[in-house]
């Protein structure tokens, strides 16, 4: 690829990340100023504590795919062509959303949680009218429309490179043993594949939501509304994982000087990956037991499959990569490396919730955002982060700083510990989205306030630093 | 119980992990064989995917026998059955005095949204629970063990006051 085609990628790579840095911070602040609501230490009314928390939901969700979208554009352009504009379009169609969600939840009291479960967003009780259920779900729906436009171009381009998805994924090199695919267009492909599938189900039914609000004679089942969003929900949330990983596969590598190798488990995870990821979503229905037993049975079965062949490979063959390999450590290694433990460490505790017998005790306490805020906060954000880090710091080992050193120690071990205080919570059955919490709970939100204080001033540090580094050569240039 | 559970299990693996980062990023400024480690690594990886594998095989099988889920009527002629109905923002539960003891059949359901019917015991634990659904009706089994004043919690987000939508049950010995 010639600089002239390879600039705009990386303008609108860089202008990804400084947004996503900027959104997760401020996310972070609403996550902060909502503990502190939850342990009586800020005046903040149940209307505005349900508005940060709608807002705090999809924001990160939406940041989450944007950050990881940048990490595989940025990586997944090396190997195919991918065109600049479709990397603009996404990025239109995604600020157009987050202006519509916005005015929904600010301006007109949107309050229904970022997972918008039916019949909840026409049924506001008062607080919010049809017209701000309509601007944030139509929001959400152009974010997923410009995402659509993004994976339809990586899809595209995968396929003009490699002929097929089977050849993108691998399938070759299982008979053969001969000409793998690198490790990031096989994540691609399979981020390609199921997020197209799941944004056009979220679509789906989005535009059902969109209709019923205003024909409220054209009803939804809300067994199967519930079943869709969460079929979207789920895939998308987990891809954001798939796609920052490559970041993991790309950079730590230049740390180590141990390539990022393809090997058959490799190729058979990946693919198993993308089957059990479209079916697993049941584990969030396990408490609906109007259900159908069996898919019960197969959320929890899949709950325990699904996480392990990417996880466990990734995870030992981080270990072995940076097992005395004299790495050069500095911020972005650091936080790749970090960002391995989070996630391992998340699946944990999310695969006990996916079981049926737990699930019946654990369902919607505090041990859900337990789970999640380890894979996505110390998972998936670290892995942004250490990505932006890196293109912040022109894709070079730099070495740490002490300042660095001890706001990467206070991000781990805060995130770490905020985290833990949730699980405890739901151990405790504290529930979850509750705004005003009872007089015995209020000791879990406050030491939980604490560590979200030390999340937010590390991770200030750490991304105030990385904008300075990718704003910079423009201002030069 | 396992509320216990989970959260032991949960720490003890989070700990292995962390131990096992620790090591590894210890000994990372050493200088060692690329082959030999990489090697090791495969080794390390098969023990870990069998070792999962062995560990979850037991687990889900046996968890698998404990389903909450009611399938066909109930044989026991004690049984007493409830209705309870979810609204923004209370319950309206048939009957509220239920005697310890005899099985319990709660006929789940709701007026408008989506709600959470959950139980809580007298120490403030979950002992179980199901969704409130409109047009759907969760069956929910359920015996008490031990008398007193047990709370009902709305534990599925349904707006601005969730978090008050709250009543009791009280279990008497007969």
């Amino acid at each position: 690829m010639n600089m002239q085609k390879e600039m705009p990628a990386v303008g609108a790579v860089k202008v990804y990340a400084a947004i996503s840095g900027v959104v997760i911070l401020l996310m972070m602040l609403f996550g902060l100023v909502m503990r502190m609501t939850q342990g009586q230490m800020l005046p903040i009314e149940p209307e505005l504590f349900y508005q940060l928390m709608t807002a705090h939901g999809i924001g990160m969700v939406a940041i989450a795919g944007l950050g990881g979208s940048a990490v595989m554009w940025h990586f997944l352009g090396k190997y195919v062509n991918l065109r600049a504009g479709f990397a603009w379009a996404n990025l239109a169609f995604f600020l157009a959303g987050v202006v519509l969600v916005l005015g929904g939840i600010f301006l007109g009291g949107f309050a229904a949680a970022w997972t918008f479960l039916y019949p909840l967003p026409a049924n506001g009780m008062g607080q919010w009218g049809k017209h701000a259920a309509a601007a944030y779900m139509g929001g959400v729906l152009l974010v997923g429309v410009g995402m659509l436009l993004f994976y339809l171009e990586s899809a595209r381009a995968i396929m003009q490179k490699y002929g097929s998805f089977a050849r993108a994924l691998g399938w070759h090199f299982l008979r053969s043993g001969q000409d793998a695919p690198p490790a990031t267009v096989i994540a691609s492909t399979v981020v390609t594949i199921i997020n197209i599938i799941a944004i056009l189900i979220g679509a789906v039914i989005l535009t059902m939501m969109l209709v019923n609000l205003y024909v409220p004679e054209i009803a939804i089942h809300p067994l199967l509304a519930k079943n869709l969003i969460f079929l979207f929900g789920h895939v998308f949330i987990n891809s954001t994982i798939y796609m920052a990983v490559i970041a993991v596969y790309e950079i730590l590598p230049k740390y180590t000087g141990r390539p990022w190798n393809v090997y058959k488990p490799f190729v058979w995870a990946w693919s198993a990956t993308c089957l059990m990821v479209l079916t697993v979503y049941p584990h969030h229905l396990l408490m609906d037991y109007a259900q159908p037993l069996w898919m019960h049975i197969m959320g929890q079965i899949i709950s325990y499959t699904s996480s392990l062949p990417v996880l466990a490979l990734t995870l030992t063959a981080t270990l072995g990569s940076i097992y005395r390999s004299n790495i050069k450590w500095d911020l972005t290694s650091a936080l790749l490396v970090l960002s391995i433990f989070g996630w391992s460490a998340g699946v944990i505790p999310a695969v006990i919730d996916g079981t049926i017998a737990v699930n019946q005790v654990m369902h919607n306490t505090l041990w859900v955002p337990g789970h999640f805020h380890l894979y996505l906060l110390l998972g998936c954000v670290t892995m942004i982060l250490g990505f932006t880090n890196w293109i912040a710091n022109k894709e070079k080992a730099v070495g740490f700083s002490g300042l660095e050193k001890a706001m990467l120690w206070t991000f781990a071990c805060s995130a770490f510990a905020y985290a833990l205080m949730f699980l405890l919570s739901g151990q405790a059955s504290v529930p979850r989205r509750w705004a005003v919490h009872l007089p015995e709970w209020l000791v879990y939100s406050q030491i939980a306030s604490l560590f979200a204080a030390g999340v937010v001033i590390s991770a200030m540090t750490i991304i105030v630093r990385a904008m300075g580094g990718i704003i910079r050569p423009a201002r030069q240039a | 119980m396992y509320q216990q559970v989970a959260w032991m299990v949960s720490i003890v693996l989070i700990a292995l992990l962390a131990i096992a980062f620790f090591y590894v990023v210890r000994q990372s400024s050493r200088e060692g064989n690329g082959a030999a480690v990489a090697a090791a690594t495969g080794r390390w990886r098969g023990r870990l995917l069998w070792g999962v594998t062995l560990l979850c095989i037991p687990v889900v099988a046996y968890t698998l026998t404990e389903l909450p889920y009611a399938r066909g009527a109930i044989a026991n002629l004690g049984t007493v059955e409830v209705q309870a109905k979810g609204y923004q923002w209370y319950w309206e539960i048939s009957q509220t005095e239920l005697p310890v003891g005899k099985p319990i059949e709660f006929q789940v359901t709701s007026a408008d949204v989506n709600h959470g019917f959950a139980i809580y015991d007298t120490d403030m634990k979950i002992v179980t629970q199901t969704q409130a659904m409109p047009g759907v009706t969760n069956v929910l089994r359920h015996t008490f063990e031990k008398p007193g004043t047990y709370k009902i919690l709305c534990l599925e987000y349904c707006g601005v006051a969730h978090h008050s939508m709250m009543t009791e049950l009280h279990v008497v010995a007969q």
